[in-house]
């Protein structure tokens, strides 16, 4: 109804309160969302990055990368696994490094892996290595060379890769050699022999999650698991996922509380206007029309508004805070925004529907 | 065919000991260009009879007949429809819309109904014209005197062409000259337009003006 627009657009002041409210509460699910999606996308890059379906871990490592040691006789039986196309090793150190300038260190997640993947290419020759474009903020550059470990193994940069941190480390990408040997300077306990790696990464065109089955079944030892799950089991993702959607959701629910609660007043506020919209022919559906109109407006520009703020914010909000606000989210929160504010009203179509024409004329 | 015909029609609000007769076997009719005026003390039944004429409440018993219309018969919905298309309200103070214009709280009547904007248009600025508020046709309620307000309110009870219009206190709120104007006006609106109207009034000094004075007491009416 147009009625309601026309209020919206001439009385602006009588939504503030609740736009103010709704604004702030858009900044909190954005900078939330965006911290949300920060923290995964650090915490996850490199396992986004692979172009494998499977990736299979010994089993008694408990799907964990850096415990897990998977023999080449294990990489030769998963290659023979029904389903399976294609099969290489990765291996992982999370390490210290000291780039060029000896500034300061960096935190490192040096992987050594056999077959290119969507962001990083074949892997480079002994001592060179691709590193994660998030170390030109610590002054690196291309052609420079980290010193890796306390046994100071050099590792010339010839190419930056986008998105592929581990646990919030850069990730330094290299041939099996050269991790190999980072690996045995740096952790002798964990040394392993040339051919044997962490996980075997097994690209397949058929279901990933039967191939996973398959490769169990037939491979004793191991345990296999389609890519999302790995990340499911990365420390600390899954926890950090649940907690913020927790958070999100009840950000939503006080959000759809701030509608219920304006708009039930407004209605109250209303009762006379609208037994007389009533009497004068009104239906109850037009009359919540024109309530939902403005539920779904003041929503829209608590969104348009809290979605600079949180934009503006952003660029204020220290480096070492992990917020990445993307446009999916923001979609996301709009369409939630807005579904929260078509519920909020409809608490308020009972009262609505009870509201007796007869009322305008009084007495009756 | 009169424009309507109420007839033997009760109201009972409440059940047992708690029962309320508000009408008491009342039967009016109203001719197709009548305007009767209904007159009687407080509690007397003026508005109950109002609102079952324009279809705001059901008879508990009886019928009545808004033209062709068996109003007594109509349910929620029904009367929803019935109201928008075939009765026009002006309510004790004006009721308007307070932050619409004189002019779109006339259209609002139409736009209710889902009519045509090009005809509301004319219809709502043929009848500022007529009311004498066309240089006010831009203002909100709030920058309008109180017999400005009331025009504008008999604007949009005019606006669908109804064959009922029902005034419950029109004057109420006026002082005696600008509500003798009033009813003036209520008098040549109805009567150039050959629509029946009942005028509720405790107001005896403005019956004047009406082709018929009814009286109700105690839910009885009296001719």
């Amino acid at each position: 109804m147009r009625l309601g627009w026309r209020e919206l657009v001439r009385r602006p002041g009588r939504f503030v309160v609740a736009g103010g409210a709704l604004t702030l509460i858009v900044v909190l699910l954005l900078l939330l969302g965006g911290l949300l999606d920060g923290l995964y996308k650090g915490s996850t890059g490199a396992f986004r990055s692979q172009s494998a379906d499977v990736i299979v871990y010994a089993e008694e490592s408990r799907n964990s990368l850096v415990r897990s040691r998977v023999e080449p006789g294990t990489l030769e039986r998963i290659g023979e696994v029904e389903g399976v196309d294609e099969v290489s090793g990765l291996g992982v150190v999370l390490i210290g490094g000291l780039p060029q300038d000896g500034a300061r260190s960096v935190d490192l997640a040096v992987f050594g892996y056999e077959s290119p993947n969507l962001r990083v290419p074949a892997p480079p020759a002994p001592g060179l290595g691709y590193a994660d474009r998030t170390l030109e903020t610590d002054g690196v550059e291309v052609g420079d060379t980290i010193v890796v470990g306390p046994a100071r193994v050099p590792v010339e940069i010839v190419g930056w890769v986008e998105d592929t941190r581990l646990l919030f480390q850069a990730g330094l990408w290299v041939e099996p050699g050269t991790w190999h040997r980072i690996l045995e300077t740096s952790r002798p306990d964990a040394a392993l022999p040339e051919g044997t790696f962490q996980a075997a990464l097994v690209g397949t065109d058929a279901d990933p999650a039967s191939v996973a089955a398959a490769i169990e079944r037939e491979v004793p030892g191991t345990s296999a698991l389609t890519i999302a799950e790995a990340i499911a089991t990365l420390p600390g993702v899954a926890a950090q996922q649940e907690t913020f959607v927790q958070i999100i959701t009840v950000t939503f629910v006080v959000a759809g509380l701030v509608v219920a609660l304006f708009f039930a007043l407004l209605v109250l506020e209303r009762l006379g206007l609208y037994g007389v919209l009533k009497a004068v022919g009104a239906s109850s559906r037009q009359v919540a029309a024109g309530l939902v109109t403005q539920a779904v407006l003041v929503a829209l520009g608590a969104f348009v508004v809290g979605g600079a703020v949180a934009v503006g914010l952003s660029f204020v909000i220290p480096e070492e805070v992990p917020v990445d606000l993307q446009v999916r989210r923001a979609v996301v929160t709009a369409v939630g925004l807005v579904a929260t504010a078509l519920l909020g009203s409809a608490i308020s179509f009972r009262k609505i529907i009870r509201i007796d024409p007869a009322s305008a004329v009084g007495g009756s | 065919m009169p424009a309507l015909q109420m007839n033997d029609v009760r109201k009972v609000y409440g059940s047992g000991e708690q029962a309320v007769v508000a009408l008491d076997h009342a039967s009016l009719t109203v001719g197709d260009d009548e305007l009767v005026a209904l007159v009687g003390p407080s509690g007397s039944g003026k508005t109950t009879l109002l609102s079952i004429a324009g279809g705001l409440l059901g008879p508990t018993e009886g019928t009545v007949l808004v033209g062709p219309h068996a109003v007594h018969d109509y349910d929620r919905r029904e009367l929803t429809r019935f109201r928008r298309e075939f009765v026009g309200f002006v309510f004790q103070g004006a009721n308007l819309v307070p932050f619409l214009t004189a002019r779109e709280n006339m259209l609002i009547a139409s736009e209710i109904a889902g009519g045509s904007r090009k005809h509301a248009a004319r219809r709502a600025d043929q009848l500022l014209e007529e009311l004498g508020l066309a240089h006010r046709a831009g203002n909100v309620p709030g920058k309008l005197s109180g017999g400005e307000k009331q025009r504008v309110a008999i604007g949009r009870a005019l606006m669908n062409e109804p064959e009922l219009v029902l005034f419950d206190e029109p004057t109420s709120a006026l002082d005696s000259a600008l509500g003798e104007q009033v009813m003036e006006l209520i008098r040549r609106e109805v009567k150039g337009r050959g629509t029946a109207a009942i005028v509720v009034t405790h107001d005896t000094r403005m019956t004047h003006v009406a082709d018929r004075t009814v009286e109700i007491r105690d839910g009885r009416l009296a001719a």
